[in-house]
């Protein structure tokens, strides 16, 4: 009996500690460089601040080069034809390659095109020349692996969402094959083995940054015809063709490794042997990974940001993704109030940007004045689009009320509510409260009430075209300007608000057609067409450019982030003093 | 009793095509698309994407072809999670996992429960007594997620004594994750034990049994003990249910590939055929734990009779 006594102290005590030693811990975190694997790192390399991991500038690579990151969300697919996700296309993006590929600098670049296309005087024909590069299992890469993957992307029994999405209205006959026409009618031909033509719809300024999107990847009819429904199940049955090959994924697993590709051919350059990946959905559990030194890289996302913005091994990045308010100028078939530009204009002038990214957000995003991102595009001179039309908007709680009382008079009324539509997300719950706080301090007379909605019921109401004010967001989908611009054509899919202007649509339409050959032109009338659209109608409102902040260790080098299509490239990293 | 089982396999059935019926309306109205790219594509395209996953047609003709294909086996194959990938084939192949710490959850959290619920009957009133209330208050309020990051932070990241993460080490990485899902169960078990050991202590064959003369531990094992576990096994069900649910959010603390890590996801991203085959699954699991925790306790107690029936 005394024994069981003793025992249950044991026990007892044993309990007891692990609440005392979470408890006590926490007080310790915030710098979380205590734990014994950050701290033997940290010495050996801390002039790297890190604020762009693409220019951190390392010693001498290691002997062993491994790189251990972790990833927010299973792969969906990694059929190049239906991926639809960032996780596949940052996969793709390592382990296979296109025509083109983005560069450290993000401009595409000749891949597994041996150089520049021939392009047509009209602009609509591509002839590109192959370079000799292998599949991983030998095989030589051939203009037909390209027409092959293409014509599988449109095919209705593929059910790619994103073939189409990319294809249609720009490559010829892309939009009737999706629809179910016969393959052959598709603009792309293997003229022969090295050699592939590509017929375009119109004129494509930024198609060859489109030919570095996994969507264009080729793909071996032979090996996918022979798996048939096993194709890319498995990391065994897919072929690659990139700097690294996928191992170790069973199809649905949560882990799964990138390997050097010995037959890539350009892998003299990539120095990195292995990268293992683990999903790892909780970003506290990630987090604790990166403290054990389990991990090199982790995203940090909502709070984390704020409570990790001043660690030494914080990296930022700034992502080509926009968040703005749309006004919807007819509800349920009536004018809504935003349909008068004074309300717009007040609105969108009503609120701090800069508080609400460094309070509300923290996480190194930009308050925007603009529609086109900035550090996304730029011209053959490399200059920034953003440099032709600087901020077109701005937080002036004095103007705002003037416009504002303008407005109310226009329609006559002397009180306005409005309804905000946005997401159900923490953060997007604490901006959405803090837009409410200053558009209803800084305008009399109006009131804004808050719906917040998961992702699909947004999408919905989007549709209906249920909502006054919405808080949305939009990523590109190729490197040109157009990509946000052409979104508020009149009727445009992603319009949705009635907002129309002729002037502005005819602009778009320039630039698509008769301009589409003249670089400088072009450039000019996108952002003509932007100004048309910020300052003078005030169709929407931008809110802020996001940036994206994770802790990277010292000793991982080159790790470069990309604005569209695969979020990251490791071709060029290595680790550089990890012992 | 065979007449007594196959009548539960009836009900079983029965009540699987209600919950599978159920949760595919539910489901069906539950916003958003299963098409993850939905909010770039134009409506002709994603009319396209849906009539390859059959999506485009009637509710009633969805329902009656998914409940056919069900009689059969096939759970039919997932939209986006996966894609294309059999549901079948994704729930075993996630089912490893979610079983060991799940199993390893359930013994450790009744073995240790039913211990401390003895310890402190038999010690009733004493701190012991009191401790052993309080660890049981701790289990059952606090929920197994809370715990989770205590042992992950405390546990792995602190003392080092175990994987922080990841299923990469065997048994290790089973440790953290089934002390968390214990935490119920044990507590349950110790409160009850505690209870139904104090009244079959109090009762006059225990005292019967110190009149003849029976040592503590025979009395406490041989008499209490036993009868004291009746009461347990109806609790067996909660237990499992607890676990369950318990395993949705502690797997995803752990990052272990298991059943519950995925079904979360399936929600969030309305794959269909995911929800379906992984509550149906999960359905017939419950049910099949609650037909044994009847059929046991036919057999631990034999004054209840099962056949029902004749009478």
């Amino acid at each position: 009996m005394k024994n069981s006594k003793l025992f249950w102290l044991l026990g007892l005590v044993l309990v007891l500690s692990i609440f005392l030693a979470a408890c006590g811990g926490g007080e310790e975190t915030d710098g979380g460089t205590e734990t014994p694997d950050s701290s033997e790192t940290d010495t050996s390399n801390t002039d790297d601040g890190g604020d762009d991991s693409a220019s951190t500038e390392g010693g001498e690579p290691d002997a062993e080069q491994v790189l251990n990151l972790v990833e927010g969300a299973e792969i969906p697919s990694m059929d190049s034809a239906i991926a639809e996700d960032s996780v596949a296309f940052n996969i793709l993006n390592n382990v296979n390659e296109g025509l083109f590929r983005l560069n450290e600098e993000n401009i595409a670049v000749p891949a597994l095109a041996e150089s520049e296309p021939e392009i047509s005087e009209d602009g609509l024909t591509y002839t590109f020349k192959l370079r000799d590069a292998n599949w991983s299992n030998g095989t030589p890469i051939t203009a037909q692996d390209f027409v092959f993957a293409w014509q599988r992307a449109l095919d209705p029994e593929v059910g790619s969402p994103y073939g189409p999405y990319m294809m249609a209205g720009t490559i010829k006959g892309a939009k009737e094959v999706s629809e179910g026409a016969d393959p052959s009618e598709l603009g792309v031909v293997a003229e022969d083995e090295k050699t592939l033509v590509v017929t375009l719809e119109r004129p494509t300024p930024y198609f060859m940054s489109l030919m570095a999107f996994g969507t264009f990847y080729p793909q071996n009819e032979e090996f996918v015809t022979e798996k048939g429904d096993d194709y890319a199940s498995n990391s065994d049955n897919l072929l690659y063709n990139g700097p690294f090959v996928l191992t170790n994924w069973d199809g649905t697993g949560l882990t799964w490794t990138m390997e050097k590709n010995e037959e890539y051919w350009d892998a003299e350059t990539v120095t990195l042997e292995t990268i293992n990946v683990d999903v790892v959905k909780e970003t506290s559990t990630a987090l604790n990974l990166y403290q054990s030194g389990e991990k090199d890289r982790v995203g940090l996302s909502g709070e984390f940001a704020m409570q990790y913005a001043d660690d030494p091994e914080v990296v930022k990045e700034l992502e080509p993704t926009l968040f703005y308010l749309k006004f919807n100028q007819e509800r349920n078939g009536e004018e809504t109030p935003l349909a008068n530009e004074n309300i717009r204009k007040a609105i969108s002038m009503a609120f701090n940007k800069q508080d609400l990214v460094d309070v509300v957000l923290a996480n190194g995003s930009l308050p925007a004045n603009y529609l086109v991102p900035t550090e996304f595009t730029f011209s053959e001179d490399g200059e920034d689009f953003r440099e032709i039309n600087g901020d077109l908007t701005g937080f002036d709680a004095t103007k705002a009320q003037e416009f504002w009382q303008t407005g109310l008079e226009e329609i006559g009324q002397t009180e306005v509510t409005l309804e905000l539509l946005g997401g159900d997300s923490e953060l997007a719950g604490k901006m959405d409260a803090y837009l409410k706080e200053q558009l209803e301090t800084n305008l009399e007379g109006l009131t804004v009430n808050l719906k917040a909605v998961p992702f699909g019921v947004r999408l919905e109401l989007d549709e209906a075209q249920d909502y006054d004010i919405q808080n949305s967001g939009w990523g590109p989908d190729y490197q040109d300007p157009m990509t946000f611009i052409d979104l508020f054509v009149t009727g445009a899919s992603h319009n949705l608000m009635s907002y129309s202007n002729e002037e502005f649509d005819s602009l778009v339409e320039q630039a698509k057609g008769e301009l589409a050959q003249d670089p400088a032109a072009r450039w000019e009338a996108m952002a003509e067409a932007e100004r048309i659209l910020i300052e003078e109608d005030a169709a929407i409102a931008p809110i802020y450019q996001r940036a994206v902040m994770a802790l990277q260790k010292p000793y991982v080098n080159g790790i470069v982030s990309h604005p569209f299509g695969g979020d990251y490239s490791y071709k060029w990293a290595y680790i550089s003093g990890k012992e | 009793m065979a007449r007594y089982i196959g009548k539960r396999i009836i009900y079983m059935v029965i009540t699987l095509a209600l919950i599978a019926t159920f949760t595919f309306f539910l489901m069906k109205i539950l916003p958003g698309s299963p098409i993850a790219s939905a909010d770039k594509l134009s409506p002709e395209q994603r009319a396209v994407v849906e009539a390859r996953y059959g999506l485009d047609r009637p509710l009633p003709v969805q329902y009656f072809d998914y409940m056919f294909g069900l009689l059969q086996g096939d759970l039919g194959v997932s939209i986006n999670q996966f894609k294309g990938a059999d549901v079948t084939d994704v729930i075993l192949s996630r089912m490893g996992p979610s079983a060991q710490i799940g199993f390893q959850g359930m013994v450790l959290g009744t073995v240790l429960g039913i211990l401390l619920g003895m310890v402190a009957a038999l010690r009733q009133n004493t701190w012991v007594d009191y401790s052993s209330t309080v660890v049981a208050i701790i289990g059952i309020s606090i929920p197994s997620f809370v715990f989770a990051s205590m042992l992950q932070y405390s546990l792995g990241l602190k003392l080092g004594w175990f994987p922080v993460a990841l299923w990469k080490d065997g048994f290790m990485s089973s440790v953290l994750p089934s002390i968390a899902l214990a935490m119920f169960p044990l507590a349950t078990a110790a409160r009850f034990i505690r209870t139904e050991m104090i009244e079959v202590l109090g009762s006059d064959y225990i005292t019967l049994a110190k009149a003849k003369g029976a040592s503590g531990a025979e009395i406490a094992f041989k008499h209490a003990f036993r009868n004291a576990l009746i009461p347990l096994i109806t609790v067996l069900g909660p237990m499992a249910v607890a676990i369950l649910t318990g395993s949705l959010v502690v797997e995803q603390i752990f990052a272990i590939p298991g059943i519950g890590e995925q079904f979360v996801k399936s929600i969030m991203v309305s794959d269909f055929s995911i929800i379906m085959g992984t509550t149906i699954f999960f359905s017939v699991f419950l049910i099949l734990v609650i037909l044994i925790v009847d059929i046991l306790y036919g057999i631990i107690d034999p004054r209840i009779r099962l056949s029902g029936g004749k009478g």
